[in-house]
């Protein structure tokens, strides 16, 4: 039986993930008003294709800077081919794109490096710590760590760059963007090579607690997802607490009622934001969306 | 330094620019006139390049550029200050103004430290979001955000719309400096009778098509004029 304090760190080691997506979900959306439900597959991919290139023989950190370029130039293709040339069509439209795309992203991955479960060695020699009398692995804390980098990272670059700026200009007011000489195009591309890296990243950072394979990116899409409407697509630290929330939902439900069931929990969450409050938790005032 | 020839715009079935002919020379400052629902912001649109055009041909500095794209057109030095000022809300007045110099180098603080001196109000507030400055501050840091891209020919749709008559005036003098400095200026106002007396000549657009056109002093004096949208009544 899991103690209070490893569901509580189980539940914000994977909610970490799920914020990594919903930050996706929104930086996208934000800039474009496309959903893009491929955002699952960039964290298949960044730990399918680290899991598959060590396992080839490469050393840790060159198979996770090939997932993580292999990811980022992905997403750009994502948008380039399939995404942009939709401009006109309707949000539904665009959204059946999108996750027509992650069936095809799938499908390459499970020809391509199989449909077996992968995994990738922890980061730390030391496996697990004891924490307060309970043993949590040490990669939970990796992956807290790394998601907290993450998250900073893209704040200050959104704040203090030049492109940062552009995303949150385009973010605020489109049609005034473009009048500054704004390419609304380039700054969309960029934002699906952000979501795209951010994805990849925590793709290699969970697979050596969860596992991978090519099938995960669906469920992390739908609780990224779920995580973005519940902390509201309109606000910056909306998808944080958002995929937070789900993450402990989730580890207390599978502690506390039942690990099957586990997967539902999001769902209930998403139906129960979308009839409740629409706007997310933290969404409906008019602040800044990136 | 632009002309627009036989142009005309839609919206899906209905037409809201049918063939407008228009030129503005360079240094000049422009009025483009006409009641609610005229097609004066589908105009400027048009030449922004974010409204799309079915027929005409637009050229600046004898350039046909109604096929380039709109963050193009202001690499060319066509800019434009939009309707409802459109400011970044949630960015700070410094960082819309920034944005205003999106198409240019590195070398941007002089224009930066110029804009701060043209509207002190800027740098007292250049830490505030943009969306929680008063009506008039915002035309202001719209403006300021626009002369930050170094335009040669500026597009200002309805600068004074919904500002008190003190900052009207304020406006309006802004406006002329703006053109000293060398800028053209093209105006779209519903204050008739101020644009037309700043401005060296005039166009009235009538539900999308040019109507009247003529010096600013001629059309202030103009019958039609006077009677419709300087609200005098003539006897016929
Ligand atoms: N997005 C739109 N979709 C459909 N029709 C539109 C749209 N925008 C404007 N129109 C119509 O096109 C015509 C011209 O509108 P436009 O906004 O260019 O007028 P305007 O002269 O700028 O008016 P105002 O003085 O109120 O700003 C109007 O009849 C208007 O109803
Ligand atoms: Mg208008």
């Amino acid at each position: 039986m899991a103690t209070a304090l490893q569901i509580l760190f189980s539940g914000l080691t994977v909610g970490a993930i799920y914020a990594l997506v919903a930050i996706g979900f929104t930086l996208v959306y934000s800039s474009s008003e496309v959903v893009n439900f491929a955002q699952g597959e960039f964290v298949m991919l960044g730990g399918m294709i680290s899991a598959t290139a060590v396992a080839a023989g490469l050393a840790p950190l060159p198979a996770a800077s090939l997932a993580i370029v292999a990811t980022v130039v992905t997403g750009i293709l994502l948008y380039g081919l399939a995404v942009a040339p939709a401009r006109d069509a309707s949000p539904i439209v665009v959204i059946i794109i999108t996750i027509g795309a992650s069936i095809f992203i799938r499908g390459l991955a499970s020809v391509g490096m199989g449909k077996e479960f992968h995994t990738l060695p922890p980061l730390l020699a030391t496996p697990t710590l004891d924490l307060g009398g309970a043993s949590v692995q040490t990669q939970g804390l990796v992956v807290m760590a790394g998601s907290v980098a993450i998250v900073l990272t893209l704040w200050l670059f959104l704040r203090m760059t030049k492109l940062g700026r552009g995303i949150r200009a385009t973010a605020a007011n489109r049609l005034a963007a473009q009048l500054a000489g704004i390419n609304p195009r380039v700054i969309v591309g960029l934002t699906f090579a952000i979501s795209a890296l951010i994805g990849a990243l925590g793709g290699i950072l969970i697979t050596p607690i969860t596992l991978t394979s090519f099938d995960v990116g669906t469920l992390l899409a739908v609780k990224g997802f779920a995580a973005a409407v519940l902390g509201g697509l309109t606000h910056p630290a909306g998808p944080v607490l958002g995929g937070l929330m789900i993450g402990l939902l989730e580890a207390v439900g599978a502690g506390y009622i039942s690990s099957q069931y586990k997967d539902v929990f999001a769902f209930v969450v998403l139906l129960g934001v979308l009839f409740l409050r629409p706007q997310g938790i933290l969404g409906g005032r008019a602040v800044e969306r990136v | 330094m632009l002309t627009v020839e036989h142009l005309s715009s839609r919206y899906g079935r209905i037409e809201a620019l049918h063939d407008v002919t228009l030129h503005v020379a360079a240094g000049e400052i422009i009025a483009l006139v006409g009641s609610n629902g005229a097609g004066k912001t589908t105009l400027l649109k048009a030449l922004s390049g974010v409204q799309p055009i079915v027929a005409g041909r637009v050229r600046f500095d004898g350039r046909e550029i109604q096929r380039i794209a709109a963050h193009r057109r202001v690499r060319l030095g066509l800019v434009q200050v939009p309707e409802g000022r459109q400011v970044f809300g949630p960015l700070s007045v410094e960082e819309n103004l920034l944005v205003g110099a999106w198409t240019r180098g590195r070398a941007i603080a002089d224009d930066l430290a110029r804009i701060f001196v043209t509207f002190p109000m800027l740098a007292d507030f250049r830490h505030r979001a943009a969306g929680t400055l008063s009506g008039g501050q915002q035309q202001m840091l719209a403006i300021g955000r626009a002369l930050m891209a170094r335009p040669r020919l500026l597009l200002l749709d309805e600068p004074s719309m919904g500002l008190a008559p003190l900052l009207i005036d304020q406006i309006f003098a802004i406006i002329a400096d703006i053109r000293s400095q060398g800028v053209t200026v093209l105006v779209v106002e519903q204050n008739v009778q101020a644009a037309l007396a700043i401005a060296d000549r005039g166009y009235v657009l009538e539900t999308g098509r040019i109507t009247l056109e003529g010096s600013g002093r001629s059309l202030i004096c103009d019958d039609r004029v006077r009677q419709a949208y300087l609200g005098v009544h003539v006897d016929a």
